[in-house]
């Protein structure tokens, strides 16, 4: 499904990816482990298209499709999505109305029709149930004043609508609690499916007590370093990353 | 970085492509001699079948205008303007004051259809719930063209006219109320105004009378190197309630084109007027070439104890606007209100914003300013609230925001609160923001694209505003924020 190969980027001439290469198949859930500042939000934010980075060498395919040819938003309509590490705030804009605008703005690019209001609510109140977000939360402005766990929920209720076929998620269990990270879990393990792939960006085993992965990479100064099972994240939680750090030395 | 480029390209061509109200209608004009003289303003006044004391009036604020300097305190710049380098009068040569729709030259006719105005009533009444029907009067250069639904409003004892035509048949009413809102002598541009004002709205609504339908008005500027000097007043008498909108569109021209409009406001005994304005005039290109100056003084009396005066403006076109619908709250009780969405895009300069000046006891106002900069725009709010020593229990509150959207423009505030009642209560609210990159990408990614982003957190700002609007003309509104914005995302 995804493919990177040989990505170089860079960011304001710091080299941030050196090489990096990554398969996902359709119906994998691949996690990314690594230490602070290796590249792991760089790399999310290099499949979803933003604008800074440069990448000088190498490519992603999604499904064969060049992904560094199209915007942003088109990458939305072809199924990538990003649950943000640090997801934005939108002053003024409900979040019901958010959710409505984008839903229909991804059908629309896919020649799709849009979702009649009733059809809408109904799916949203549904999301909404499964990951306990309060209604209320769905009238305030988007993400504004929400707590560190709410705006990590309501990232997880875009997903579950949206219905992409490629998911980045970007540290969603950091700031959630004991009982938001199993809800938050279910709400992702509800989504797997044969046709969508997951990529799991998390520092800590017990995100993936709930959402087992069938790969565990290991990211290092901008590339992969190391790929297993699921019991690779265990040997990591046992002893970290130093390994890697006197590999790379040598 | 490509996408940048792309943007730029966008910004560019957009001023021109966007306007679609842009076109010339090829009608046969009669204009007055080019330039300001005696000799033009009494051509106006024989044109228009005035009394004698309307002439003198004119020449009276003629010799005033003649003795004061046009002001330069907005935060606006452009080049001088020849007063004698415009043409004051511009009207349909054939027919210019036409009995019924029959009688209009049908260029003109299908000038408003394609700007979306039916003249035709039997067009506007077709599947159109009475209470939803709006009356028309369509202003043309100088003349007043068409007015819609004249008879019916008659029934109600509405009084809906084209104002020269008011000064013939209601003169006792013109004159006891034109120009006691806004005095002759107020400012440059009001002045000029009450020299040379062509055509506008007069509009009575007599006591306890709830004005069966919406009222509106409808500018067009259409010829070359003419000025637009709009002249409105309405008055609404005891216990009376109108709602009134005005709609305004030029071609697109390498020239500026001056319209310099007085609106006058009377609101007696626990009255109520509602005064919308959607101004859409020609910006101007990207290159800030052509547009509208907008150089209007718009001012509401609360004569009367309990009386409310309630402005609401979407301003999207004009090279250069400057107006400050205002209120004077000398009614015991009365109540002024303002709501603004100011958008600028391109070159275009925006210095607007309102006066509340508290007379009368336990007066409130209430203010929501909603600014948006794009482009290389400038947009600047600039407000006055003012309480007498004798108005015990003046209260206002103020909501200023600015929204930027790039790094080109500018929005600027400048708030000036003067209270002489220690019991005034003034409050005021303000913030800027952007939109940010983040907030971009993170819009983007969930699949909007930037247009569609920027529409959506423009709509979310600017929607305590559009509420104040009449439904059908709030989604049109809305519409036109979009238009106008559309490619300023950079
Ligand atoms: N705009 C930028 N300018 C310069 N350096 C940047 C910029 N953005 C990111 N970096 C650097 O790139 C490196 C990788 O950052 P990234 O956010 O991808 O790390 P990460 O693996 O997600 O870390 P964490 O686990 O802390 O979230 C860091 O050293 C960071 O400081
Ligand atoms: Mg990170």
């Amino acid at each position: 499904m995804l493919e990177i190969k040989n990505l170089h980027v860079q960011i304001e001439d710091k080299r941030i990816l050196n090489g990096l290469n990554l398969t996902v198949n359709k119906g994998e859930i691949a996690a990314i482990m690594g230490p602070n500042g290796s590249g792991k939000s760089t790399l999310s934010y290099v499949l979803a298209g933003k604008e800074d980075y440069e990448v000088l060498d190498g490519e992603i395919l999604l499904d064969g499709e060049n992904l560094l040819e199209m915007e942003p938003d088109e990458r939305a309509a072809v199924g990538v999505f990003l649950a943000f590490q640090y997801p934005l705030e939108i002053p003024g804009v409900a979040s019901m109305t958010f959710l409505k605008a984008t839903l229909n703005a991804q059908r629309k690019a896919r020649g799709e029709e849009e979702l009649s209001t009733p059809d809408f609510i109904k799916r949203v109140n549904a999301a909404a149930q499964q990951l306990e977000i309060p209604k209320d939360m769905l009238k305030r402005a988007l993400n504004v004043g929400f707590s560190g766990g709410e705006k990590k929920r309501m990232e997880i209720l875009q997903m579950a609508l949206l219905q992409p076929s490629f998911c980045i998620l970007d540290e969603t269990d950091s700031g959630l609690d004991i009982d938001a990270l199993r809800i938050v879990s279910e709400g992702v393990n509800a989504l797997r499916s044969p046709d969508r792939a997951f990529l799991v960006i998390t520092h800590y085993q017990r995100l993936l007590n709930h959402i087992v992965p069938d790969t565990v990479h290991v990211m290092h100064s901008g590339r992969i370093v190391k790929s297993g099972g699921k019991e690779l994240a265990l040997e990591l939680e046992a002893s970290g990353y130093a390994e890697y750090r006197t590999g790379e030395a040598a | 970085m490509p996408a940048v480029q792309e943007t730029i390209d966008q910004v560019r061509s957009i001023d021109v492509d966007q306007y679609k109200y842009g076109f010339e209608t090829e009608v046969e004009m009669e204009k007055a001699p080019k330039g300001l003289s005696e000799d033009v303003i009494r051509f106006i006044s024989a044109k228009k079948g005035e009394p004698e004391w309307m002439l003198q009036w004119r020449l009276d604020a003629y010799k005033r205008w003649l003795t004061m300097k046009e002001p330069n305190w907005a935060r606006v710049s452009y080049d001088k303007i020849d007063y004698n380098d415009i043409y004051y009068y511009a009207a349909p040569k054939k027919n210019p004051a036409p009995k019924s729709l029959d009688e209009v030259d049908p260029e003109i006719v299908r000038t408003y259809e394609k700007l979306g105005i039916p003249l035709r009533e039997q067009e506007i009444l077709a599947g159109v719930e009475p209470r939803n029907r709006v009356a028309v009067d369509a202003v043309f250069d100088s003349v007043s063209v068409a007015t819609t639904f004249k008879e019916e409003l008659k029934k109600a004892g509405v009084i809906f006219m084209p104002i020269s035509e008011a000064i013939r048949e209601y003169p006792e009413l013109v004159k006891q109320y034109l120009g006691s809102v806004v005095p002759v002598t107020d400012n440059y541009f009001a002045t000029l105004n009450s020299a040379v004002f062509t055509d506008g709205s007069f509009v009575y609504v007599p006591p306890g009378v709830r004005c069966p339908m919406e009222l509106s008005t409808y500018f067009r500027i259409n010829e070359k190197n003419t000025g637009q000097f709009e002249r409105t007043l309405i008055i609404a008498d005891k216990g009376s309630y109108v709602s009134y909108l005005e709609g305004c569109t030029a071609p697109k021209r390498d020239e500026n084109q001056l319209h310099a409009a007085v609106v006058e406001l009377v609101a007696l005994d626990d009255a109520e007027i509602k005064y919308s304005t959607v101004q859409n005039w020609y910006p101007g290109d990207a290159q800030g070439k052509g547009g509208i100056y907008n150089f209007v003084t718009k001012r509401g009396d609360c004569r009367g104890k309990n009386s409310v005066i309630t402005w609401t403006q979407v301003e999207t076109g004009s090279a250069i606007t400057w107006k400050y619908p205002s209120c004077i709250l000398r009614g015991d009780n009365s109540r002024g209100e303002f709501y603004s969405i100011a958008v600028s895009n391109g070159m275009q300069q925006v210095d607007s914003g309102t006066k509340m000046i508290h007379l009368g006891k336990n007066t409130t106002s209430r203010i929501i300013s909603k600014g948006i900069a794009a482009g290389k725009s400038d947009n600047t709010y600039r407000g006055l609230v003012s309480a007498h020593r004798k108005a015990t229990g003046a209260r206002n509150f103020t909501n200023c925001d600015s929204l930027l959207i790039g790094n080109e423009c500018g929005a600027h505030t400048v708030p000036y609160i003067e209270s002489k009642n220690a019991s005034a209560v003034f409050e005021h609210e303000a913030t800027t923001s952007k939109i940010s990159e983040d907030q971009m990408f993170y819009c983007q990614q969930r699949g909007l694209s930037e247009e569609e982003a920027t529409a959506l957190i423009v709509n979310g700002f600017v929607k305590d505003v559009l509420q104040q609007l009449p439904m059908e003309f709030a989604v049109e509104a809305q519409k036109l924020i979009s238009i106008s914005l559309e490619g300023s995302v950079g």
